[in-house]
C-alpha cells in the first residue's frame, strides 16, 4: 500500500529515470536512455531524492580536453610530425623554412622536441644541416605517442590515464594551447532500499495523468484515470515582479494621510529663484544658510526673473519690517541676490508660493507637499545632497501653537510613532520655532525629524497681503525610512539594487 | 550652528542652583539650546543663530538661571561715564564705517578668564559677525594705549607694525601674504585702496580690522587688569548689539564697564547703552498665537522668567537681545517660559477639501501601469555629470551646470533619464536578467520663457536588459501605454546616436513630439561595460499629461 502510494505521487519523468538506475548510474546515460533532457533528469533525481528513493552522489572530476591549438593539430597532425615526415637523410634549415609550411614558431618547437627526443642531429655545415637519426626513424615508423594521445576521444578521465599516455600528456600540457584541464561535476545516482523495492515493484507508465491540460479535459480521460498526487511541500524557483521602489511606496502613504486630514498637495519646480526659496521667508540675505557650501546654485542660467509687486514688499520687509510692526533685518537688500537661481533647499518654497496666491475667501486652508530638495553634501553614509522632505502648511486665522502639535502628533501616530515633542528651535521664518522629536521605542530615545513653527509676520503679510497665523513644518523622511527597513547606510536608500528592489519587504503602513 | 563647551564649575557658580543630572539636561533642552553633552567637567551645548548672547557662559548662565527661577527678571548693569575719545574719521566711510567701543576695567585676568573672553571672541566672529565681514570684534590691554584712538583708513603700505604672535614689523600688504589672519580674511578687504587701522593717540598701531591686531597693544595677557573693546563693522545697530552681548558677559566677570565717547565729524555717541528696549507687549495677540488665555500677571512672571523687565503693559528687552524684532517674537519666549512640552496637542475641527495634484495622479496611474507589467521602479538623483549623461551615452547635449557642487561626480543637472537607469544595469550586472526597469523624473533644459530660464520636464524613462530584447518588445509596451490614454501616437523615423540606426524613433502624438524609442546602441552598451542587448524609451509625461483627456 507504501509502495503504491508513493508509485502514485511519481512524476513521468521519475518513472522513466528510477527504473534505467538499475542499469547505469551515471547521469548522462540516464539522460541518453531515457530521452529527456539533463535538465528534465536533474530535476527527476531531485525529486527522487526527496522521496528518499534515490541517493545522489556528486564529485568534482578533473578532465582533460583539446585547447585551439589541440583542436587543429588533432586535425592536421603535429607539427614535429609533419617536420619529421619531410625530413630527408640531410635538409638544410633554409630548405625546410621554405618548403615545410610550418610557421616559424611551429620550426622552432619541432626542433627542440625532435632535439630532446634524439630523433634528429643539428650539424654545422654550409648553413645548418638538419639529419634524422635511427631513433627519429623508428619513431616514425612506430608513431609519436603525443599523436596518438590527441587523436583520442575527449574528454579524459585525468587520473585514469596511464604508462604512455600519461608521459605525452605531460609533455603536451607543457606546450601552448594544446591541452586544458576542467574541473566538472560528476553526478551518479543509484536507488535506496526502498528505490529498489519500488524497481522492483514495477512502474507502469501509463496508469496516472500527469498535467491536466486541455486534452484531458475534453477527452475525459481524467475519469477514468487518476491524477498524479504531488509532493506539496516542494520548493520552487523564486519569481519576482513589478514594483514601486518603496521610497514611493512610503512616499504615497504619507500622501494618504495628509489627503486624509484635508490637505492639498502642493507642486513646483526644484530650481528657484533665491527670491522665492530665502528672501520671501524672510532669510536675511547674509544668513550661514546662504553659503556657496549649503546651497547649490545654477551657474547658468544664474539668473531667474522676479514678481515685481510682490518684490518690493518682500524688500521693505527685510529692511525696515515692511508694514508688521517689525524692526526687519535693517539693511540694503539686494535684488540681484534674490535672483540668483539655486536648487531648492526646503519645500517651504512651495508654501510661500502658495500663500502668495491665496485670496482672503480661500481661508482656511491647509497644504502639503513631499518632494525633493537639495544640499550641497558630499554622498556619505550619513549625508544625501537630494533628499526628501515633507512640507505642510495650515493658513488659518484662528490657527494656534497648540494645532501646530496636534497635527504633528496626528501625523506621527499614523507613521508609527505615537510619541512627539516640540522643543524650542530657531528658523529665520519662524517665530515660535520647534523641533520636532519623535520617541524611539526600540533605542529608547528621542529622535530629531524636522522643524516646525509659526510663520513669521514679515514673511505672511508681504506674500498674503494680511495678517493670519501660519503652522508650518518640514519633516525629513529617509530617517524614517531608514528605520523601518533597518538600512543603516543612506546611500542605499537610493542604490536601486535590482535584487534588494526585488526582494525588499513591502511598506506596510 | 555653534557648539559651545561651558565650564561646569563656573556655569554652576553663576547659576547659583544646582539641578539633579536628569532635570538639567531637560531643562537644557527645553530652554532651545541642542544638548550634546554634560559631564561633571563641561557642558556641550549648541545655541541657535538668534541667541548670540548665549554663546558665552556667563550669557548661557544668566538664560538659565532665569529659566530655571533662580533669578529672574531683568539684570540691570551700570555703565561708568567716560571722557574716552574714539575719533572716527571720514575716510573709513569707503572701507568699514562705523565702530562701537567700550572700556572694561577690574577684569584680574587669568588663563581661564583670557580664554573665555577669547571664546566669546571667536563665537560672535563665526556666528553673528559672519566671520568678520559683518562684525569684527578687537579686544586690547587699555594700560598700553594712549586715548584719544583714532578709526581712520590709509594706504596699507604706510599701515607698519608688528601683527599678533609675529616678531617683525611689516605692511599690511606683507600681513596679508604671510599672517594666517592676513590669508583667511584678506578677501574681507580685497579692492580697497585704503585700509581701516585703529591709532591710539601716540600713532600706535591697534589693528587692522578686520584682519589682525598689534602684538604689542593688542595683546591681553595675565597681567592685563583693563580692557578697550571695539566693534567694527557696517552697521552700527549690529554692532552696538554685539558690543552689548560682550560687555555685559564681562560685567557678570565682575568687570567695571566704562562709556565712550565716539565722534563721527559732529556728532557724537556714547557707547555701550546698556539701558533696556521697551516695548509694547500685546498681550492679546500673544494668547491667539499660541492658544492660551494668559493673564497679564501670569504673562509678566513668565518675561521675568526669560529675562525681561514688565513694567506698566511693557516689556523691557534686554540690551543684549538681538532677536526680538516684533510680538511673535515676544510670544516665542512666553512659549519657552510657559513649557513647550506643556502645551495641549489640538486637531482643530476644520473643513478643508483634500485634493490630490492632477499631474502627480497621472504619474501614479502610469507607474501602476508599468509595474503590472513586471517592472521594477528605481529612484534616481537629479543631479549627474557630464560623462553619463553624454560622453558614455555617445551624444552630445546641452546640460545646465551648478557653479559650486562640492563632488565633481553631481555637478550638473541631468536633461534625460535613460543613463540614469543605464547607471543602474550597469552597477546591477550580477543579478538575474531579464532587468525590467523604470524611472519617472525630472530633466532640465534652457528656456527663457520661464521664471528661472530653466524649463523642467517630468519624464517616464523604461529600459529593459535581456537576451531577447528588441525593438518590438519595447514598442508593446509604448503601444499597452497609450491604449492604456486612449492617445493615438504617430511612430516618426529618426536618428540619434544612442540608439542602433534603423531601430530608433521619434514619437508623436497630434504632431507634438514626446519620446524617443528604440534599441542602444552596442556602442553605448559596451561603453556602460553592459554585455546585454538593451531597449529603451524616455517618454515627455508633462506633455503627454496636456495632451491627456482627464475626463
Amino acid at each position: 500500500m507504501e509502495i503504491d502510494g508513493i508509485i502514485a505521487t511519481l512524476h513521468t519523468y521519475e518513472r522513466k529515470v528510477l527504473p534505467i538506475l538499475n542499469e547505469t548510474c551515471r547521469f548522462e546515460d540516464i539522460a541518453a536512455k531515457t530521452g529527456l533532457q539533463k535538465v528534465e533528469v536533474m530535476r527527476a533525481l531531485q525529486w527522487l531524492q526527496n522521496k528518499k528513493l534515490v541517493r545522489i552522489n556528486k564529485e568534482l572530476q578533473e578532465q582533460v580536453v583539446l585547447d585551439e591549438n589541440g583542436i587543429k593539430y588533432k586535425k592536421d597532425g603535429l607539427p614535429e610530425v609533419k617536420f619529421l615526415e619531410q625530413i630527408e637523410e640531410k635538409s638544410t634549415l633554409e630548405d625546410i623554412e621554405k618548403s615545410f609550411g610550418l610557421s616559424k614558431q611551429e620550426l622552432s618547437i619541432s626542433l627542440g622536441i625532435l632535439k630532446s627526443k634524439g630523433a634528429i642531429e643539428i650539424k654545422k655545415e654550409k648553413g645548418i644541416v638538419v639529419q634524422i637519426t635511427d631513433i627519429g626513424k623508428r619513431l616514425l615508423k612506430n608513431g609519436f605517442p603525443e599523436e596518438e594521445f590527441i587523436k583520442k576521444n575527449f574528454p579524459l578521465n585525468s587520473s585514469e590515464l596511464k604508462d604512455l599516455d600519461k608521459l605525452a600528456f605531460e609533455n603536451l600540457r607543457k606546450r601552448n594551447k594544446i591541452i586544458k584541464h576542467h574541473i566538472v561535476k560528476i553526478i551518479e545516482a543509484s536507488p535506496t532500499e526502498l528505490g529498489e523495492k519500488i524497481i522492483d515493484h514495477g512502474i507502469s507508465e501509463e496508469e496516472v495523468i500527469d498535467r491536466l491540460t486541455p486534452e484531458v479535459i475534453k477527452s475525459g480521460s481524467w475519469k477514468s484515470t487518476k491524477l498524479r498526487s504531488y509532493d506539496v511541500k516542494i520548493n520552487v524557483p523564486n519569481i519576482s515582479g513589478g514594483r514601486l521602489h518603496f521610497v514611493t511606496q512610503a512616499t504615497q502613504y504619507i500622501k494618504r494621510i495628509w489627503l486624509d486630514m484635508g490637505f492639498r498637495e502642493m507642486q513646483g519646480n526644484l530650481v528657484q529663484t533665491s527670491f522665492w526659496d530665502l528672501d520671501a521667508l524672510f532669510v536675511p540675505q547674509d544668513h550661514p544658510a546662504r553659503d556657496m557650501q549649503d546651497t547649490f546654485y545654477v551657474k547658468d542660467p544664474k539668473y531667474g526673473k522676479l514678481p515685481k509687486d510682490i518684490v518690493r514688499k518682500v524688500k521693505a520687509s527685510h529692511e525696515n519690517g515692511f508694514v508688521t510692526g517689525s524692526k526687519g533685518w535693517q539693511y540694503k537688500w539686494s535684488e540681484e541676490m534674490a535672483k540668483e537661481n539655486l536648487l531648492r533647499t526646503h519645500n517651504t518654497v512651495l508654501s510661500a508660493r502658495t500663500i502668495a496666491k491665496l485670496k482672503k475667501e480661500d481661508l482656511p486652508a491647509k497644504f502639503f507637499s513631499v518632494g525633493k530638495v537639495f544640499r550641497n553634501e558630499t554622498l556619505s553614509w550619513k549625508s544625501l545632497f537630494e533628499f526628501i522632505q515633507v512640507e505642510g502648511i495650515v493658513v488659518d486665522p484662528n490657527a494656534n501653537f497648540k494645532h501646530l502639535k496636534g497635527y504633528l502628533k496626528e501625523f506621527f501616530a499614523k507613521m508609527g510613532f505615537p510619541d512627539v515633542r516640540v522643543r524650542p528651535g530657531s528658523f529665520p521664518y519662524t517665530s515660535p520655532s520647534a523641533e520636532v522629536d519623535v520617541w524611539h521605542p526600540k533605542k529608547n530615545r528621542w529622535m530629531e525629524l524636522g522643524g516646525s513653527g509659526i510663520f513669521r509676520p514679515e514673511v505672511v503679510k508681504p506674500l498674503l497681503g494680511f495678517e493670519c497665523p501660519v503652522l508650518a513644518w518640514g519633516l525629513g523622511l529617509e530617517r524614517t525610512i531608514m528605520e523601518y527597513y533597518n538600512i543603516t547606510d543612506l546611500r542605499d536608500i537610493y542604490s536601486n539594487d535590482i535584487k534588494k528592489l526585488r526582494e525588499i519587504k513591502i511598506w506596510m503602513k | 550652528m555653534p557648539t559651545i563647551t561651558l565650564n561646569r564649575k563656573v556655569f554652576d557658580s553663576l547659576v547659583g542652583k544646582k539641578l539633579p543630572l536628569e532635570k538639567l539636561k531637560d531643562r537644557i533642552s527645553m530652554l532651545g539650546t541642542d544638548l550634546e553633552e554634560v559631564n561633571d567637567k563641561e557642558i556641550i551645548v549648541e545655541v541657535f543663530p538668534n541667541r548670540p548672547d548665549m554663546l558665552s557662559v556667563q550669557g548661557f548662565a544668566r538664560a538659565f538661571s532665569s529659566f530655571i527661577l533662580a533669578k529672574t527678571g531683568l539684570r540691570h548693569y551700570k555703565v561708568e561715564p567716560s571722557k574716552e575719545k574714539m575719533i572716527v574719521d571720514k575716510s573709513v566711510e569707503e572701507v568699514r564705517p562705523y565702530t562701537a567701543c567700550a572700556i572694561v576695567k577690574n577684569l584680574h585676568f587669568d588663563d581661564e578668564k583670557i580664554k573665555e573672553v577669547i571664546d566669546i571672541q571667536e563665537k560672535l566672529h563665526i556666528t553673528y559677525g559672519r566671520n568678520r565681514k559683518k562684525v569684527a570684534i578687537g579686544i586690547y590691554p587699555f594700560e598700553k594705549i594712549k586715548t584719544p584712538i583714532k578709526f581712520i583708513a590709509q594706504d596699507p603700505k604706510d599701515i607698519v607694525f608688528q601683527p599678533l604672535e609675529f616678531n617683525k614689523k611689516m605692511n599690511v600688504l606683507e600681513i596679508l601674504e604671510k599672517h594666517p589672519a592676513g590669508k583667511a580674511y584678506g578677501h574681507l578687504l580685497q579692492g580697497k585702496k585704503k585700509f581701516p587701522v585703529f591709532r591710539d593717540a601716540n600713532g600706535e598701531v591697534l589693528s587692522v580690522p578686520p584682519i589682525i591686531n598689534s602684538h604689542h597693544t593688542g595683546k591681553i595677557n595675565e597681567k592685563t587688569n583693563d580692557i578697550f573693546i571695539e566693534c567694527s563693522g557696517f552697521d552700527f545697530n549690529v554692532l552696538q548689539k554685539c558690543l552689548n552681548i560682550i560687555v555685559t558677559a564681562l560685567y557678570e566677570m565682575n568687570g567695571i564697564v566704562y562709556s565712550m565717547e565716539l565722534h563721527y565729524g559732529n556728532k557724537k555717541y556714547v557707547t555701550p547703552d546698556l539701558r533696556p528696549e521697551e516695548m509694547k507687549a500685546d498681550i492679546n495677540y500673544i494668547n491667539k498665537l499660541l492658544g492660551m488665555k494668559l493673564k497679564e500677571n501670569e504673562i509678566r512672571k513668565q518675561f521675568e522668567q526669560m529675562g525681561y523687565g514688565y513694567k506698566n503693559k511693557k516689556v523691557l528687552v534686554p540690551s543684549y537681545r538681538a532677536d526680538i524684532l516684533q510680538q511673535s517674537d515676544l510670544a516665542e519666549d512666553i512659549a519657552i517660559a510657559y513649557g513647550y512640552e506643556n502645551f495641549h496637542s489640538i486637531v482643530p475641527n476644520v473643513a478643508t477639501i483634500a485634493e490630490e495634484n492632477q499631474f502627480e495622479v497621472f504619474k501614479r496611474k502610469i507607474s501602476e501601469l508599468l509595474v503590472g507589467l513586471g517592472f521594477i521602479e528605481a529612484s534616481t538623483y537629479h543631479l549627474t555629470n557630464k560623462e553619463l549623461q553624454c560622453k558614455r551615452m555617445n551624444t552630445d547635449a546641452q546640460l545646465i551646470d551648478l557653479a559650486n557642487s562640492i563632488s565633481s561626480d553631481y555637478d550638473v543637472l541631468r536633461s534625460w533619464v535613460i543613463p540614469s537607469l543605464m547607471e543602474i544595469l550597469s552597477s546591477n550586472k550580477h543579478h538575474e536578467y531579464p532587468q525590467r526597469i523604470f524611472a519617472i523624473g525630472t530633466i532640465f533644459k534652457k528656456n527663457d520663457n520661464m521664471e528661472t530660464n530653466i524649463e523642467e520636464n517630468d519624464r517616464l524613462a523604461v529600459v529593459i536588459a535581456s537576451e531577447n530584447t528588441d525593438y518590438t518588445e519595447i514598442k508593446q509596451i509604448l503601444d499597452y501605454l497609450f491604449r492604456s490614454l486612449n492617445l493615438k501616437y504617430e511612430i516618426i523615423e529618426a536618428e540619434h546616436n544612442s540608439f542602433i540606426e534603423g531601430r530608433v524613433a521619434r514619437v508623436a502624438v497630434n504632431g507634438k513630439k514626446v519620446a524617443y524609442i528604440g534599441e542602444l546602441n552596442p556602442k553605448v552598451i559596451t561603453n556602460w561595460s553592459l554585455e546585454m542587448p538593451v531597449t529603451a524609451f524616455e517618454l515627455n509625461l508633462t506633455c503627454l499629461f496636456d495632451l491627456t483627456d482627464k475626463k
